[in-house]
């Protein structure tokens, strides 16, 4: 077993194509995933999430194009290559009639240098939970029980697919704390969700799949242009403002629609332009601007608006 | 990436240091697993175990009179079918249901994504049939001998052919339930679907029956499968040879027996080779 240099990306993933019978469902993906970070794949349900990650498990075969997982082809499923691939699957797991320390220690079983099962419990938070049975555990209890089978053998590499779905808001920043857990730990995590705050909250960088393809990458604080994407300042024309003649804007920034009993600014400087507006009012008497928003849009808005541009486009093309 | 280089270097060490755990060890972890839940579910035990043993006390109870043209009665007729029986509900028909829910509840693919030695699954099934089939065999032996007067084997030959039987027969049927789980698409459906083609050949294969009262077609057509013969086998290890008057063969066919039964555990291997899967259609 050759470790893999650290210049080598753990996934690089060239032109992958999956199809079932006539139906693509993926259509030509190039991913990369760096060392050592947290990537979200993000998309709708059916999009291609889990058949893009299910195929660089090694669990599903594919269609077309060239994937490379740890420097292995991941359809020749060798052993030693498993060992270093922590998987915590979609579906959470049920181990019926067996203790929460049984399944943990069986799973640790089948790898040459496995965490030990108590430290492994320790850093799910179900260390008070080791002689349950399974079945009396919480959703989100189970839920760890599956990370913690995932990464018994103290993986280089570990795919979570939709890890959070299902799970109420609590047990869900918990999961947030395992992720980010494993993270420092220098593991290289890729995560499919369709929760954007989760994504912005983990991730370094993101992927947008939709229709099978892979439509924009990159850091999540710069999806969709998100940082070069104005932000907009407004606040309510009262009476003595609503008589000013408006204030001339620096360049780059401009008016844009509001309602009537609103005045809305597009700029890239959106502290600057508070400034601005805030000694224009000054002149007039008025030294608070009434209702003032300063506000940008969140990946949540940009994704969507993602989403219906390549709509939009697909349909242009059929 | 000081602390990527290190980690990297590390994992080697550790991976030349420590070799994988190979097929020996894997199978043990599966098989501690395995024993841990069927001896843990009440379903199995009940369902797959103790149903047999209720059925035994029950027509036990019943049956009474000689067969025909025999001085046997036809109670330990019964008796050496209902063992073949036992035989068959741990080994086709609780293996069958087991796997079809380990595949729809994830198990199998979360197995599958892990460094285990694909053998090492089937060799833990092996251990599972293996010790439940011969505690089947067992408590069924006890309770015919001490509370319905069956005779033991009276001879080291007939004790041998308990064996073979019982071995040729619980790998077929087992090869066989692993080919089968592949027509069960959810564990809700699995019993509904292993179980009536087992309790129709329990009634065409001279379980709850005499063999040689069944019509032809009934013993031709029981004839293609493994539990008439494993119910002949068994009739060879407890009645007096004299009963083969009644068999229709007019001897016990130890031969074909167990020629049969090796071209079931063939045919159920290939099957199984052919359609075994790791995941359920719906399992993510």
């Amino acid at each position: 077993m050759t470790p893999v240099p650290d210049t080598e990306s753990p996934i690089v993933v060239r032109g992958l194509k999956k199809s079932y019978g006539p139906a693509e469902v993926l259509r030509g993906i190039d991913l990369e995933v760096f060392p050592g970070e947290v990537f979200a794949l993000l998309g709708p349900n059916g999009a291609g999430k889990t058949t893009t990650v299910e195929i660089c498990e090694g669990i599903r075969r594919r269609t077309g194009g060239e994937v490379r997982v740890l420097g292995r082809d991941p359809a020749e499923e060798a052993r030693d290559w498993r060992c270093r691939i922590g998987v915590v699957p979609q579906s959470t797991g049920a181990f019926t009639d067996l203790t929460v320390r049984e399944v943990v220690d069986h799973f640790a079983a089948f790898y040459p240098a496995p965490l030990r099962t108590a430290e492994v419990l320790d850093m799910v938070g179900l260390g008070g939970q080791s002689t349950k049975q399974t079945t009396a555990l919480s959703g989100g209890q189970q839920r760890r029980l599956d990370v913690a089978v995932g990464v018994v053998g103290d993986p280089d590499l570990i795919f979570l697919d939709e890890p959070t779905t299902g799970l109420d808001p609590v047990a869900r920043r918990e999961a947030w704390e395992l992720v980010r857990h494993f993270a420092a730990r220098g593991t290289t995590t890729v995560l499919t969700t369709h929760y954007l705050d989760e994504a912005e909250a983990l991730a370094g960088r993101a992927g947008v799949i939709a229709g099978g393809e892979l439509i924009e990458v990159g850091p999540v604080a710069e999806l969709g242009g998100r940082a070069h994407t104005p932000a907009s300042v407004s606040f309510a024309l009262s009476e003595p403002l609503r008589r000013l003649p408006l204030p001339e804007l620096p360049a780059g920034a401009r008016y844009g629609e509001a309602d009537v009993d609103r005045l809305l600014v597009h700029t890239a400087a959106p502290t600057e332009m508070v400034g601005l507006l805030a000694r224009w009012a000054e002149a007039a008497g008025v030294s608070e601007l009434p209702e003032l928003r300063v506000y940008r849009p969140t990946l949540e808005e940009i994704y969507l608006e993602m989403l219906a541009q390549h709509q939009a486009r697909t349909a242009v093309a059929a | 990436m000081n602390n990527q280089l290190e980690r990297a270097a590390s994992t080697a060490v550790t991976a030349a240091a420590k070799p994988m755990p190979g097929l020996w060890s894997a199978t043990a972890a599966r098989s501690k697993v395995e024993l841990l839940s069927f001896f843990r579910n009440r379903q199995s035990l009940v369902f797959t175990l103790l149903f047999p043993v209720l059925l035994l006390v029950v027509f036990g109870s019943i049956f009474t009179g000689k067969i025909e043209h025999t001085d046997v009665d036809f109670k330990q007729v019964f008796m050496a079918g209902i063992i073949a029986a036992g035989i068959m509900s741990v080994s086709f028909q609780g293996l069958a249901i087991n796997i079809a829910i380990e595949r729809d509840n994830g198990l199998l693919r979360r197995l599958a994504s892990t460094p285990m030695p694909k053998a090492a699954y089937f060799a833990g099934k092996v251990i599972r049939v293996g010790v439940t089939a011969l505690l089947e065999v067992a408590v069924l032996l006890a309770i015919a001998v001490l509370a319905f007067g069956l005779p033991l084997p009276s001879t080291p030959g007939r004790w041998l052919t308990l064996l073979w039987v019982g071995l040729l027969g619980a790998t077929s049927c087992s090869l066989l339930a692993v080919a089968y789980s592949w027509a069960i698409p959810n564990s809700a459906s699995a019993p509904a679907i292993v179980t009536p083609p087992f309790m129709l050949l329990q009634f065409i294969s001279g379980v709850f029956f005499p063999f040689n009262q069944l019509p032809a077609w009934m013993q031709s057509l029981a004839g293609f499968f493994p539990l008439k013969w494993m119910a002949q086998g068994l009739r060879s290890v407890f009645l007096p040879d004299s009963f083969t008057v009644v068999e229709p063969a007019g001897s016990w066919e130890h031969g074909r027996t167990a020629l049969v039964l090796i071209v079931w555990c063939l045919a159920g291997a290939l099957l199984s080779a052919y359609s075994f899967r790791w995941r359920g259609a719906k399992v993510k």
